[in-house]
């Protein structure tokens, strides 16, 4: 994989920021977008913008054409059983909420347990002690280790007969551990749990396998894998999408509509409510064919290789804090760090001034933040169109932020 | 270092208040709390006011923060000390108008507060210092009431 040719396909990358190229180290918030994802959007919104599942006409064929192809694409991308186990939502947010609301609701009672793990991001969190609080089930955290990684041994421990749900991210957004998502799925299978996935920082990196996760619910966002803001995706086993009721109600979802009742659309339409996002799953499936050309096997292994690197030069600055294991095998592209006593945002100001663009704050991770014992960090976070000149770079504009500031001190 | 002169929002005087606070702690007894954070980044700050007679007699401040969150909450407690409320509020708006790049009344001293104007240059840290001033809004406006 070279990731300087693939820089030459997203546009943005090709810019100054405050005199300085651009060095985009916050894919893990958003990333960026190839041509061919522009273009997907601009083809779309120019030769065959037209609403899906209803009209006769010509454009209105090729709109559905496209996005039910787009459905298709995300199929194969996370090896579902059948398009009737995809669902486009909003993004992983509207993924997870979908699945507290609608399956949460309906399948928990006082004494049953939901756990999650003190690293989730709050979008894994809230939708969880909504449902908890509506309910009168009970929240549970599962520990993490010292180095932020969850053991199967805690996992074994906190999963009991009465969890009816577990719900994890695959990665962490902040530690960038990879988390052991099968093992923890057959635990929670054993004690007659379901397994939900917040997949929002992996679907981009790694090869998903919905169907080898053995995962009942997987959530991921488009935005994350150069695809368009404002759609997402969820996977859910066939059998208990059937039996979930929908929670949005309006057109598009239904089958029948009374003057007192109605009945939904089959899988997975009756998800659905009101005109999708149609330019947004054209747009996730012109990123899906670009991710699938270059190969998630490639991409991960550049970003091991980044990270790797990162870790390396990063932990030698003097009054580095990186939070996370260090071994990089355990880790994918995100690389979360204090710098000796200056703030983060302190942090992220100076370096912007170099135009490299980090992240800083809590990362919607106020949990994990308490956990660490801190109360804001600065994250770099890495995609395909990275390079370990970059890096460097970061290295750079690091000892000049140290220097800065112990100058103005 | 570039076109974006760093120097322009780190000025000596605030890192002199980011390093030394002035006014840090909490006022006990009969006086105004208001806790305020900043859901985006994680600042926070606590802020106590006592207030007789219509005037701010004293002013003190936890919290945890950037450089500018924590050099504003240091200089604005020091600036509303003895000010009557009014003067309090009035002096709140000036700072929001320097944040914002509009005209403010520059007839009135604002001592170190004055450092914190090249913040309006950087739009994404304007946030950290209208934090503590928020604060005091909020406190006041209640107490108003």
């Amino acid at each position: 994989m070279n990731s300087r040719e693939i820089r030459e396909l997203f546009p943005i990358l090709n810019q100054e920021v405050n005199g300085n190229p651009l060095v985009y180290l916050d894919s893990a918030a958003t990333s960026q977008k190839p041509v061919q994802v522009i273009e997907a959007l601009d083809r779309y919104y120019r030769e065959y913008n037209s609403n899906v599942h209803r009209g006769v006409h010509t454009l209105g064929t090729r709109a559905t054409d496209g996005y039910e192809g787009a459905r298709e694409k995300v199929r194969k991308f996370i090896n579902a059983k059948s398009i009737e186990e995809v669902i486009f939502t909003r993004g992983t947010t509207t993924s997870l909420n979908t699945v507290a609301a609608s399956y949460g609701r309906a399948n928990l009672s006082e004494g049953d347990e939901i756990v999650i793990s003190y690293m989730e991001h709050h979008s894994n969190i809230i939708p969880w002690q909504q449902v908890a609080k509506a309910t009168g089930a009970t929240l549970k955290y599962l520990p993490l280790q010292e180095d932020g990684t969850i053991s199967i041994e805690d996992a074994r421990q906190t999963i009991t007969s009465n969890t009816k749900i577990v719900s994890i991210m695959q990665v962490s957004n902040v530690l960038g551990v990879i988390n052991p998502i099968k093992e923890i799925a057959q635990i929670a299978h054993q004690h007659g749990a379901i397994m939900v996935v917040d997949g929002a920082q992996s679907a981009p990196h790694v090869k998903v396998d919905v169907q080898d996760l053995d995962c009942d619910f997987f959530a991921f966002s488009g935005h994350k894998m150069c695809g368009p803001t404002g759609i997402g995706v969820l996977y859910g086993k066939k059998q208990l999408l059937e039996n979930m009721e929908p929670i949005e109600f309006g057109g598009e979802m239904i089958d029948f509509v009374g003057l007192y009742e109605s009945t939904w659309k089959e899988l997975p339409w009756k998800f659905e409510g009101g005109t999708p996002i149609i330019a947004g799953a054209i747009g996730l499936g012109a990123a899906i064919d670009f991710l699938q050309e270059i190969g998630l096997e490639n991409i991960e292994a550049h970003e091991h290789k980044l990270a790797a690197y990162a870790l390396e030069k990063m932990s030698a600055i003097e009054g580095m804090t990186i939070y996370g294991p260090m071994d990089s095998a355990k880790r994918a592209g995100v690389v979360t760090f204090n710098l000796s006593d200056v703030h983060p945002h302190d942090v992220a100001t100076v370096l912007d001034a170099e135009g490299i663009a980090v992240r800083a704050g809590h990362h919607c991770a106020q949990p994990l933040m308490k956990w660490l014992k801190v109360s804001a960090t600065a994250r770099a976070s890495f995609y395909l169109y990275n390079t370990e000149d970059e890096i460097d770079k970061l290295v750079q504009g690091l000892v000049k932020t140290k220097e800065y500031f112990s100058d103005v001190f | 270092m570039s076109s974006k002169n760093l120097d322009t929002l780190y000025r000596q005087v605030i890192m002199d208040h980011y390093k030394n606070p002035r006014n840090k702690g909490i006022l006990e007894d009969g006086s105004l709390t208001i806790n305020m954070n900043n859901p985006t980044c994680g600042d926070r700050i606590q802020l106590t006011m006592k207030v007789e007679d219509g005037k701010v007699t004293d002013s003190k401040f936890e919290g945890e923060g950037c450089s500018i969150s924590m050099s504003s909450a240091s200089m604005m407690t020091q600036a509303i000390k003895g000010k009557n409320i009014d003067d309090a509020l009035k002096l709140s708006k000036i700072f929001s108008d320097m944040m914002l790049g509009k005209e403010y009344d520059d007839n009135i001293d604002l001592g170190d507060i004055e450092a914190l104007q090249g913040v309006s240059q950087f739009p994404a840290r304007i946030k950290c210092a209208t934090l503590a001033w928020k604060a005091m809004e909020k406190g006041l406006n209640e107490n108003n009431q």
